[in-house]
């Protein structure tokens, strides 16, 4: 069976949600059903044939041609299956997201991965702000997962990230893992400012040391032999980190400012 | 039933139901996790004394630990899971934990999951660390070295204790040469361990005792210097008697390990003084399973190196 496509033919001027669009809702479901289906489309309400050209059956690999940043909350909730993005993805990819698999092959904007709780979600360019971080209010982001970067990140990626991986093969804004709770972040390119800033616990992982602030304490350089358990569960990855085999790095510890149990490591 | 001059008498093993869990113990070389690993496997021959029956399986290359280092398999037997769960703590903390270099992860699946490092985080007095990867938990506790790090817990499975056999030759010497024999060979065998001293039982036991406060004593039928005063068990050539014990993970790895234990044992042969091969049993009331010598020394699919 081919893969349920859903191929954008509506030029949008409001934000699309397709949280409906996804393999467990739409199992077992006819075309009829499908084309039936409401999507809030700014204040109103529209049916899935109206935005979209629908092909292919198989709802357990479901893909969006044609995307566009103003098409939000692609894969919300995910519990099984995979999706595909080609192009760009708008806001709430990924919305607390628990299994399965997301591909996007473009740009993403902000809150990509909000309270995402396990699955996988390859980004294959850039993302905007506040990846993997919390709804407005919420006190935890991201809970588990992994999410592979291969472009740039913006501002607060991991803002009160609870658990699991973020890893970024390019440049990440200011801010990164500020508030982090716990879990992994992973950069290969430059940080912005104030990285770690409030972080509770967690680790960030970095190639170069950058500017850090005063609540962030150093505490030498050391050989880890936890990394190596690290870098092995990344050796799946489709992503430069499964090709990082060392374990020796500089550590700082913090924020202190915030019980300073948190850890950023950088690669030596 | 006769192999190369030694009698295989027509008895049987008699084994029990016991919980088993593996740890695989690593370390900056080979030489520090057996440190590591001698240690927690130390006084842990019988349950009667000691709680748990511990022994090292088998040494593991770099590429077949968790975590790229050299390491070695621990297996660990308990009658119950509680009494496993407490010792396998109280020796994770007091030998690993305190072991330079070493690390210890679960060597085994399973449903029933027991700690391993669990608790003994605390003792990193909030400065421990969680970290969760490919689902599984580890904990990095800050130490003098650096950081020791543990799986948080480690399967549990059932498995078989007691399996064993006796060795009976004409000297001394000769009855250690034979099991040392036969032990070389049983540790090529994976899962199985042969708790003793080098593998090896010299005070096999009978139950009960004249004494009150014993529940088991001095198997007098088959001590060698009593031959003339008890309901001996020996003939008037045998000198010396040694038994070998065997834990296992299931029924036919102690079967493997008895078949190839005895087939080493036999190669010496009559003629190195080897003359009979026994096994103790409680006349077969107590225990969940039973291996027949012969039954297990007819059955040639057991034969080869290794499983």
């Amino acid at each position: 069976m081919s893969a349920l496509t859903f191929t954008l033919k509506k030029d949008l001027a409001q934000k699309l949600d397709v949280s409906p669009l996804t393999p467990d809702l739409l199992a077992g479901k006819s075309l009829a059903e499908i084309s039936a289906t409401l999507l809030w489309y700014g204040k109103k309400q529209i049916r899935v044939d109206e935005a979209f050209e629908i092909t292919g059956k198989d709802t357990n690999e479901i893909v969006f041609d044609q995307s566009t940043s103003k098409i939000d909350y692609i894969g919300s909730g995910l519990k099984t299956g995979r999706i595909t993005v080609n192009g760009d993805a708008g806001a709430f990819l990924a919305f607390q997201m628990h299994r399965g698999n997301i591909t996007v092959n473009g740009n993403v904007n902000d809150f990509a991965a909000t309270e995402m709780a396990g699955g996988l979600l390859l980004i294959n360019h850039n993302v905007g702000d506040y990846l993997g971080a919390a709804l407005v209010g919420n006190k935890k982001g991201m809970k588990g997962g992994t999410i592979i970067v291969k472009g740039n990140a913006g501002d607060r990626i991991g803002d009160q990230m609870r658990r699991g991986i973020i890893l970024i093969e390019g440049n990440v804004g200011s801010y990164c893992a500020s508030r982090m709770l716990a879990g992994t972040i992973g950069v290969l390119g430059n940080v912005g400012e104030y990285v770690g800033y409030g972080m509770r616990r967690g680790t960030i992982l970095l190639t170069q040391t950058p500017k850090l602030h005063a609540t962030i304490q150093d505490c030498g350089i050391h050989t880890m032999p936890f990394l190596s358990l690290m870098f092995k569960s990344f050796s799946d990855f489709p992503s430069k980190f499964a090709h990082i085999n060392q374990n020796r790095v500089h550590r700082f510890a913090g924020d202190i400012g915030n019980d300073g149990k948190g850890e950023i490591l950088v690669l030596k | 039933m006769m192999i190369n001059g030694v009698q295989i008498d027509d008895t049987f093993a008699e084994a029990f139901n016991m919980r088993g869990t593996r740890v695989i113990i690593t370390a900056q070389n080979h030489k520090w996790a057996y440190n590591g690993a001698n240690a927690m496997t130390g006084f842990a021959t019988s349950v009667i004394g000691c709680g748990v029956e511990a022994g090292i399986e088998r040494e593991l290359s770099p590429q077949e630990t968790p975590d790229g280092r050299p390491g070695v398999a621990v297996l660990m037997f308990a009658m119950g899971s509680a009494v496993l769960m407490k010792q396998l703590e109280n020796r994770m903390g007091q030998t690993i934990l305190t072991c330079p270099t070493a690390a210890a992860f679960s060597g085994i699946e399973g449903n029933d999951r027991i700690n391993l490092g669990k608790n003994l985080r605390f003792f990193g007095d909030g400065f421990q660390i969680s970290k969760q990867f490919g689902g599984k938990r580890y904990w990095r506790v800050p130490v003098m070295d650096g950081e020791f790090i543990t799986e948080e817990t480690t399967g549990m499975v059932r498995a078989v204790g007691g399996g064993n056999f006796l060795v009976l030759a004409t000297s001394q010497p000769q009855a250690l040469a034979a099991c040392e024999a036969a032990i070389e060979a049983m540790t090529k065998i994976p899962n199985v361990i042969m708790p003793f001293p080098g593998g090896v039982v010299r005070s096999g036991s009978k139950v009960g005792s004249k004494y009150k406060t014993m529940f088991a004593s001095t198997n007098d039928a088959f001590c060698p210097t009593l031959k003339g005063v008890t309901d001996t068990q020996l003939s008037e050539d045998i000198e010396s008697v040694m038994e070998i014990v065997i834990d296992g993970l299931t029924e036919a790895d102690i079967r493997k390990a008895t078949y190839v234990g005895i087939e080493a044992a036999c190669k010496l042969g009559g003629e190195n003084g080897v003359k009979r091969i026994s096994a103790g049993n409680y006349g077969g009331k107590l225990g969940q399973f039973q291996f027949h010598l012969r039954d297990i020394m007819n059955d040639k699919s057991l034969s080869g190196g290794s499983a």
